[in-house]
């Protein structure tokens, strides 16, 4: 066999993407685009306040798939660049300017600085101790936000307004905020799908899978990863800019280690390493959340033994247990 | 005498008290096939993992193509030229075979911070990842993943993977280990057609395979280099088969 005659055969065959690869995109994306008309018709429109939330944390928490499903890499700390961003749109708010097309740079330009300089550190240890180095890193500046007395410290910061867009407050109402996040969700995970699958993204997965066979035919894993947590905290930073604007409201609770803790839970709870999973878990704990504190109020008595249930049960989470039902209705 | 392509000067590496090279100064000269054989516990995978530069040595210097890369991190020394397989196969189980030689090309190729384009489809890498392959007798299996391989084909891949990356210089660490009658001798057969082409250093207890393919062989005992001479002399020498040979020959 010619190589490429071999090629071509591989291509019709095993390195095509699989149809079920698009349709739970689809579905997902198309079930965000046709809620909130929906959710009217219904008179539900707290539908629409937990969808955008469920959309602003899966851009973290897809960010996050990259480094745990793909890089290997068990950040701790995540939630960090969310506050970041967060922060950097109520102080520039604060500061009188409220405009997107400063604050978005800078919340997501403020985040990637911190995930390099932070990272930069971070990736010198592996395992365990990049999981708590990267935690004493989002701790830090927790402990920086609550001691900003001028920006509110433990209380956190009111926002004014949302802001506008090159002057014009195209964001005020929560309709078209809805669909803005959605075009952010969009665009994230887009880029992620096409990052994975690049040069980059494959030297990354090479990484995960064995490090030193990488090392040994020519390539600097240590600054690919520091590439990819720059790129996370970048998207963490997105995220922030959207949670900000979405609550008009800045909280150190947003770079809790808790809000850490969660973003991991619902990449697992989705299923690492598959991006579709990273915002089918978002949905799964904010829906969860959303439910189960309306029957108790100490809702994680009920959500804890779940989540032990599907890490047990249900291996590569949500997703596995999708893809496993699509098996049975037979499209093998 | 042609240049060497490696040359190591007194070189020193110990674990704690035990020492595991001991002054050890070996020039291996283009286009041979250098065997180093020792017993067990000899210290030839530490010595080839200082060579590719997965260790550092405590003294002496690794002069790879007339440059000093004894303080070079080994991704540089593989992409000047260095390329090695491991005693324990090492490869990404969870790729397709055909993408673990295609990342061995990529490396080469520079660029790899591209964001968009799926790598997998390159033909740029694809086809020298082919061809390489095809050169080691596994092309047939390119689609499969790596994972599904048998213990010979591993063996191969890992060998296409050192040859995608076009090297001066190729460590063979026992490469022979674990594999069995029919695969040892494809692999001995396309090692001798390798043979002339490249620089080999080939670490082995397979000694009917060691010398059928070496020019030079080197013998290793307690981290000492004992002699390095072509096979008929190490073969003759007292010392040697006195430490090691007398057993293997049996």
């Amino acid at each position: 066999m010619t190589g490429a005659a071999a090629l071509a055969a591989a291509g019709r065959s095993g390195l095509l993407r699989p149809r079920r690869d698009i349709v739970l995109p689809a579905a997902i994306f198309l079930i965000f685009a046709l809620l909130p008309p929906f959710a009217s018709l219904l008179a539900e429109q707290y539908l629409v306040d937990l969808a955008t939330r469920v959309m602003i944390f899966a851009v973290a928490a897809l960010a996050l798939d990259l480094l745990v499903g793909y890089g290997g890499l068990v950040s701790f700390g995540h939630a960090a660049f969310v506050g970041l961003g967060a922060y950097a749109v109520g102080i520039l708010s604060a500061q009188g300017i409220d405009d997107a097309l400063i604050s978005l740079p800078v919340a997501i330009a403020v985040a990637m600085l911190f995930a390099f300089v932070t990272g930069t550190v971070c990736l010198r240890t592996k395992g365990v101790y990049f999981i708590m180095i990267t935690l004493a890193f989002g701790q830090m500046i927790y402990f920086v936000a609550t001691s900003l007395a001028p920006y509110g410290g433990d209380n956190g910061l009111t926002i004014a307004a949302r802001n506008t867009v090159a002057g014009l407050a195209l964001l005020k109402s929560d309709r078209a905020f809805y669909y803005v996040t959605l075009l952010c969700l969009l665009a994230t995970y887009l880029f992620c799908r096409a990052l994975v699958a690049s040069r980059f993204g494959r030297v990354l997965r090479g990484a995960k899978e064995n490090p030193a066979r990488m090392v040994t035919i020519g390539f600097t894993v240590r600054s690919f990863q520091l590439v990819a947590y720059v790129i996370a905290g970048g998207l963490g930073g997105l995220s922030g800019f959207l949670l900000a604007n979405s609550t008009e409201f800045v909280s150190p609770a947003f770079m809790s280690w808790q809000r850490s803790g969660e973003l991991i839970v619902m990449v697992i709870l989705g299923g690492v390493g598959t991006l579709d999973g990273a915002i089918v878990g978002a949905a799964a704990y904010l829906g969860a959340e959303e439910w189960l504190s309306g029957m108790i109020e100490n809702w994680q008595v009920i959500f804890g033994p779940l989540l032990v249930l599907v890490v047990l049960f249900a291996r590569g989470g949500l997703i596995g247990v999708c893809a496993r039902l699509w098996r049975w209705f037979g499209h093998a | 005498m042609p240049e060497p392509v490696l040359r190591l000067e007194r070189l020193r590496k110990s674990f704690g008290s035990l020492i595991v090279t001991d002054d050890v100064t070996l020039d291996v000269v283009r286009g041979e096939m250098h065997a180093i054989i020792g017993p067990n516990g000899a210290g030839k995978t530490t010595l080839i993992n200082q060579i590719s530069g997965l260790m550092a040595p405590d003294d002496g210097s690794i002069l790879f193509a007339g440059v000093d890369v004894t303080r070079l991190p080994p991704e540089t020394r593989a992409l000047r030229g260095l390329a090695r397989s491991f005693q324990i196969t090492s490869i990404l189980p969870g790729f397709p075979v055909l993408e673990n030689v295609a990342l061995a090309v990529q490396a080469r190729a520079g660029s790899s911070l591209r964001f968009i384009g799926r790598a997998a489809d390159e033909a740029a890498l694809n086809l020298p990842a082919m061809a390489a392959l095809e050169q080691t007798g596994i092309a047939d299996r390119a689609r499969v993943r790596a994972g599904e391989l048998s213990h010979g084909e591993k063996r191969a891949l890992e060998l296409a993977i050192a040859l995608a990356m076009q090297p001066t210089l190729l460590l063979l660490d026992e490469p022979m280990a674990g594999i069995g009658g029919e695969e040892t001798e494809r692999l001995v057969e396309l090692l001798l057609r390798l043979k002339g082409q490249l620089t080999m250093i080939l670490v082995e207890h397979d000694m009917a395979a060691v010398f059928t393919l070496a020019d030079r062989i080197s013998v290793l005992v307690g981290g000492r280099l004992l002699i390095t001479g072509l096979p008929d002399e190490v073969r003759a020498d007292p010392e040697v088969v006195t430490a090691y040979l007398g057993e293997q020959m049996e």
